[in-house]
């Protein structure tokens, strides 16, 4: 998945049961939907999610590796006890990098409707680590399907 | 980095080849299955062996390969003083696990109804993203699913007596505290028991085999009879309950290691002291986890049963549709071994291992007490599986442990490249095989090719001596989450 802001590569190569990615973004926020956008390709194809309802969320964490954990977790929580699928994600990353504020849109998910794939457990901490590299944010993440 | 040949099937990473380690490393497997393990697994093993009170050796079997944290098929046992809990030791689906029923059927009769059987069996258990289950819980009352585990389930008509005898710990782990699980836990997992999930978990109809070097003996002890027998086999965990646990306590202690003064090689394996209240608290929300899948799968059974009159015209019991056996395969349990000729109790991790008490273990009851704990190892959807026995071997070895089930041997990317999962289900109905799936993208991704081959892990743990092979299930019919 390509934007001009953001896009994440899938990680073939490992003999695992997980969703590994690579994820790139111009900016932090970039990054986050950018990762947020591979946790529900895992799960369905995105592009006819319709962004009908919408959700805040308010994510702390310790550094920046633990609000993009707290976020993701966030989501897959939100997957479950609303039964959505979700496409847009407005992301605002607080100053000293320990919030954040996101709203969230998505639909209820239909069998019908939407391209089902497979489920997302949790989000991991192994490999994630934001770093930049050639002016744009880089990690590693590993879902657990 | 370096490793030497024990025996035939054991291979060790000395504690030089990584400052930190604390014990070897200790891979079980073929020369075969050696040369395919990916690196991974090595680096993975390895760093579980710096873990802070580990015992003997940091284990991984011949299913083995990359996870998180520990790689799939570790097995690591603590010091209760000395040592450390691990949700990472564990994985996310907690208490994920197999359960094998028999039925009086055979695959003649099975056959000419086999796809209006599939066809109830995929009505009556939701399989898939966002399904609930058919059960509506209170808040109250999931604290007594989450507490009693499969208890609950007899006591509210889900069980037969019978069925708690043939599950491990009788299906209700002792030390769950519903105190020490978040309200997102319950939330996230409040209305799906009795649903089968996604990814590899599975229900599937057999027909048994007893190939070269099977226990026919044994076998028909353990209710399974004759070839062209018919079984059901489930394979699932503690859903987004247990998801949930483990994220939270990865989470916590994260800052609980700061306290402690722990530091791991991956944060992956975040841990804190047995013995801290960080500690006993995972302890306990891991038990209601546990116990919360073991109702899961009591659930889907009733469901299965249930789907099987309807299809048969006969009460459950005239099917002879008795459990088998039910284990876990990823838990933390406390458990005694001799260490340094004294019997020493350990908590023993087992992420993607299964536990294999051998005759004569006091934990066994009945049959299992004569003749070892059984063993189910799930294989491929399009290769089968097995019944095995555990051996006093095992405990003397491997901490009671032995392998899960085949393993991956390609990740879920590359599977999908190769296969589409309509053909796949078109290939598989040829071979005599019939496939129900919440997700066609899914199915591809749990190709046979994907995996090892269950056989050759079969052989690796049986010819070591930790579990003893006893009879090959071949699928007939498949539902896929």
């Amino acid at each position: 998945m390509r934007s001009a802001r953001f896009r994440f590569e899938i990680v073939e190569d490992l003999a695992s049961a997980d969703f590994i990615f690579d994820a790139y973004g111009q900016t932090l926020e970039d990054l986050f939907k950018a990762c947020a956008t591979a946790c529900f390709t895992a799960m369905t194809e995105i592009e006819p999610v319709e962004p009908i309802k919408e959700y805040n969320l308010m994510v702390d964490g310790e550094d920046l590796n633990e609000l993009l954990y707290n976020y993701i977790a966030e989501l897959i929580y939100l997957k479950d006890t609303e039964k959505s699928f979700f496409s847009y994600f407005e992301i605002h990353i607080a100053e000293d990098k320990k919030s954040l504020s996101s709203v969230v849109r998505g639909e209820p998910i239909d069998y019908d409707k939407h391209v089902i794939k497979t489920d997302v457990k949790a989000v991991t901490y192994h490999d994630l680590n934001i770093t930049e590299r050639n002016g744009e944010y880089v990690t590693r993440m590993v879902l657990d399907l | 980095m370096q490793k030497k040949r024990i025996n035939e099937y054991i291979w060790e990473i000395p504690p030089d080849q990584k400052p930190g380690m604390k014990v070897p490393a200790r891979i079980v497997a073929s020369e075969k299955l050696i040369s395919g393990m990916d690196e991974g697994v090595y680096n993975q093993i390895t760093n579980v062996a710096c873990l802070p009170g580990i015992r003997q050796y940091a284990w991984c079997m011949p299913d083995g390969h990359w996870g998180y944290g520990f790689p799939i098929g570790g097995v690591a046992a603590f010091d209760m003083d000395e040592g450390v809990i691990s949700p990472g030791g564990i994985g996310f689906d907690i208490n994920c696990g197999v359960r094998l029923i028999r039925t009086s059927l055979a695959e003649d009769e099975v056959r000419p109804k086999l796809k209006e059987l599939v066809d109830t069996l995929f009505r009556n258990i939701p399989a898939g993203v966002g399904k609930s289950g058919s059960v509506s819980l209170s808040r109250r009352e999931f604290d007594n699913v989450i507490t009693q585990g499969a208890g609950w389930c007899q006591k509210n008509g889900y069980a037969w007596e019978e069925d708690l005898n043939r599950i491990e710990q009788r299906g209700q782990i002792p030390g769950a505290d519903s105190s020490a699980v978040s309200d997102k836990a319950v939330n996230r997992g409040v209305d799906q028991i009795g649903t089968l999930g996604s990814g590899n978990h599975y229900l599937e109809v057999q027909s048994v085999r007893f190939d070269e070097g099977c226990d026919a003996e044994t076998s028909r002890l353990l209710g399974i009879e004759e070839p062209g027998q018919v079984t059901i086999m489930i394979h699932c965990g503690s859903r987004g309950f247990g998801h949930q646990i483990g994220t939270d306590y990865l989470q916590s202690f994260g800052s609980a290691m700061k306290r402690y003064g722990i530091t791991t090689n991956d944060r992956e394996l975040a841990c804190a002291p047995i013995s801290s209240p960080e500690g006993k608290q995972y302890f306990g929300a891991m038990a209601c986890a546990a116990n919360a899948a073991f109702a899961n799968r009591q659930v889907i059974t009733h469901h299965v049963r249930q789907s099987f009159e309807k299809v048969f015209g006969k009460p459950a019991d005239r099917l002879g549709m008795n459990l088998v056996y039910d284990v876990a395969h990823n838990i933390a349990k406390i458990e005694t071994y001799d260490i340094e000729g004294r019997p020493t109790k350990l908590l023993v991790h087992r992420k993607g291992a299964t536990r294999a008490y051998g005759p004569g273990n006091p934990a066994l009851s009945g049959i299992f007490h004569q003749l070892g704990q059984p063993v189910l190892v799930g294989g491929s959807m399009q290769a089968g599986s097995y019944l095995m026995v555990g051996t006093r071997m095992a405990e003397e070895l491997t901490f009671g442990s032995t392998c899960h089930g085949a393993g991956r041997a390609m990740s879920r990317a590359a599977a999908k490249k190769r296969v589409r999962g309509s053909d796949l289900l078109h290939q598989m109905e040829n071979e005599g095989i019939i496939v129900r799936t919440a997700s066609f993208s899914g199915l591809a991704e749990e190709a046979g090719f994907a995996y090892k081959n269950v056989s050759d892990v079969v052989e690796a743990v049986h010819n070591l001596g930790i579990s003893r092979k006893v009879a090959r299930f071949h699928p007939m019919a498949n539902i896929k989450g």
